[in-house]
């Protein structure tokens, strides 16, 4: 008996050395991992002209926060981080609403399609976005030529919200079902005995429950179209009306030479999704692998 | 008790009213409309164009192509194997080293090592950077003059060219990728791991096995439905592949990939159904990961 535990403390000895190395080594690549953005908060707060006559590894003589003043002066950004907003918000709820619809009539229905439906807007969220993007174009210029508007989906923000809308309602319906599989069937029941309508079971019995997955959901999905330049790229063609962060990728272009204030222009960009995830970490994740690793 | 169940649907779906009926519809058909209408009719009908030629403006204008876009990538566009090798790398990278990674960190977080909420955010925050944003950080560290270049004691003047050297940005592309991926992993897994039995590991430490073994040989294969949703993620994203390398190209195919050939095909000077070939052939390539990943995330239901 006493051997064994001598033999365990001793091994446990071992197991501790061993870890304080481990967690030297992933501490050093950590250090590499944040570097590059440590690195790019470190230009942002000194002027061009301190590197371009003394160098980038310069010792720094002058530390400001006047990129930052400049970049919202130059680059305009308060417009792009309205015009993020206005794309954003309506996406998102539009998003967690139509994806509890399917989800709860999936979860709580049963009728011969439901696996069917299921399927289909859980793949429909893994499609390749490249192998819509002809129709779609062509398909938003011509509504919009219907009903004599051409500027009715394309370059509008209607149209971008309708295509984060309808890529990632497939993630949320996925991510809200398998939620509701663990909400208990008999609260239904009761609800239908009583003589709920499909309406009221919906938003007054289940909706509330939703709650948590619907957060976590939230705060994923306003974080993924926050970052989307690709579709503000190409279905916007008036540079004023872009998202913030396809503005960036136009004022790259334009201030290339001066790349303290870019830099100062990226960090601020980059700030609310740093922030969202360091305040609500819990919910990041958790939407994450709720959709995921069911398994 | 089977048909105890079926009997109550029955009842359940009989005893809806209009009302009910309409409104369940409505639940049903409005997002089911949006889904056809911008997301999968769209791709069926990328997939209908790959067959034509247009130049994407009148829809008279659209002849019947055969198999002829198929012909000039397979046997008329060099470009196109370029294209599927940097695929294939990206695959192989990611399957064999990236994911690996992720992996191993979140094993190792799991563990609760010294230090490893701050490691563990460290590692997820380039996930949630925008990738316009992770194209300017890493110009930063890249481009002459910068961080990379000063460390190599290369000034503006001798600089290395980093973006148009072949063998130098295949590696680089690989990093900037990973430095996404592998936190992106990490985290799925450390999840996964969340909803294992620590008694089964702390059984095997008793029993005198290193953390490697453990690793091996218990928690490894215990894993099993989460380590293939990881591996059928990873593969889904490497032929998905665009954004990125999007941001540092734009539509040259200085880099190509499947979708980036796609895209330069619609975007670039003159839009040729050509494109509607390539996004074609990645999305067939596509078809068999994602229905494997269907097949495991629903298999109950399937059953």
């Amino acid at each position: 008996m006493s051997t064994t535990i001598v033999r365990n403390k001793d091994y446990k000895n071992k197991q501790k050395v061993k870890d304080n190395f481990i967690s030297a080594i992933i501490g050093f690549f950590a250090f590499v991992w944040i570097f590059p953005i440590l690195w790019t908060l470190w230009t942002s707060l000194r002027p061009y002209n301190d590197i371009i006559s003394y160098g980038v590894f310069s010792w720094p003589r002058h530390l400001n926060l006047d990129n930052y003043f400049q970049a919202f002066r130059v680059m305009g950004l308060t417009k792009y981080f309205l015009n993020t907003l206005y794309v954003m918000v309506p996406s998102v709820i539009l998003i967690l609403f139509l994806g509890s619809l399917i989800a709860f009539v999936v979860s709580r229905y049963s009728f011969r399609f439901n696996l069917t439906l299921l399927l289909f807007f859980t793949a429909g969220n893994m499609l390749p976005t490249i192998a819509t993007y002809i129709p779609v174009f062509w398909l938003y210029i011509k509504i919009g030529d219907l009903f004599g508007n051409r500027s009715l989906l394309y370059n509008n923000y209607f149209g971008i919200i309708l295509i984060h809308v309808a890529f990632q309602v497939g993630f949320a319906t996925f991510v809200l079902s398998s939620y509701m599989k663990t909400v208990p069937k008999e609260i239904s029941e009761s609800a239908i005995l009583d003589g709920c309508s499909v309406f009221r079971h919906y938003w007054d019995v289940m909706l509330p429950l939703l709650r948590p997955p619907l957060a976590a959901l939230g705060v994923l999905m306003s974080c993924w179209i926050y970052n989307d330049f690709f579709w503000a790229l190409i279905l916007m063609s008036e540079d004023s009306k872009r998202p913030v962060t396809s503005a960036l990728r136009q004022l790259q272009g334009q201030y290339i030479t001066d790349f303290n204030l870019l830099a100062a222009g990226a960090s601020i960009v980059a700030a609310p999704t740093i922030i969202l995830f360091l305040v609500l970490r819990k919910q990041f994740v958790s939407g994450l692998t709720l959709g995921s690793t069911k398994g | 008790m089977k048909t105890a169940a079926v009997n109550k649907n029955v009842r359940s779906r009989r005893s809806l009213s209009r009302n009910d009926r309409f409104t369940l519809s409505a639940f049903v058909g409005i997002p089911t409309l949006l889904q056809v209408v911008f997301l999968w009719g769209p791709t069926l009908i990328t997939i209908a164009l790959s067959f034509t030629y247009w130049n994407g403006i009148n829809v008279g204008d659209i002849k019947w192509a055969g198999l002829a876009n198929y012909k000039n990538i397979f046997f008329g566009s060099p470009v196109f194997y370029d294209a599927l090798k940097n695929n294939v790398v990206w695959l192989l990278w990611f399957t064999f080293i990236a994911t690996p990674l992720g992996i191993l960190l979140a094993y190792q977080f799991d563990r609760k090592i010294k230090g490893h909420q701050i490691y563990e955010t460290i590692f997820y925050m380039p996930v949630v950077l925008s990738l316009a944003i992770i194209g300017i950080i890493w110009n930063f560290m890249l481009q002459p003059g910068g961080f990379v270049q000063g460390v190599m004691g290369r000034d503006i003047g001798n600089a290395l060219s980093i973006w148009g050297n072949y063998s130098i940005n295949s590696y680089v592309i690989m990093a900037i990728a990973s430095w996404r991926h592998i936190g992106y992993i990490m985290l799925l897994y450390l999840a996964g791991l969340k909803a294992f039995d620590s008694s089964l590991r702390e059984a095997s430490a008793i029993d005198g096995a290193t953390e490697w073994q453990t690793f091996r040989k218990i928690i490894f294969p215990t894993m099993r439905p989460v380590n293939v949703i990881i591996l059928v993620i990873t593969i889904i994203d490497s032929l998905r592949a665009f954004d990125l390398v999007y941001i540092i190209y734009g539509t040259s195919t200085a880099w190509p990939l499947l979708n980036i050939l796609a895209f330069q095909n619609f975007a670039g000077q003159g839009i040729s159904m050509k494109g509607a070939a390539y996004s074609v052939i990645a999305l067939v390539l596509c078809v068999v990961p994602i229905l494997v990943y269907l097949r495991i995330v629903f298999k109950e239901d399937l059953e």
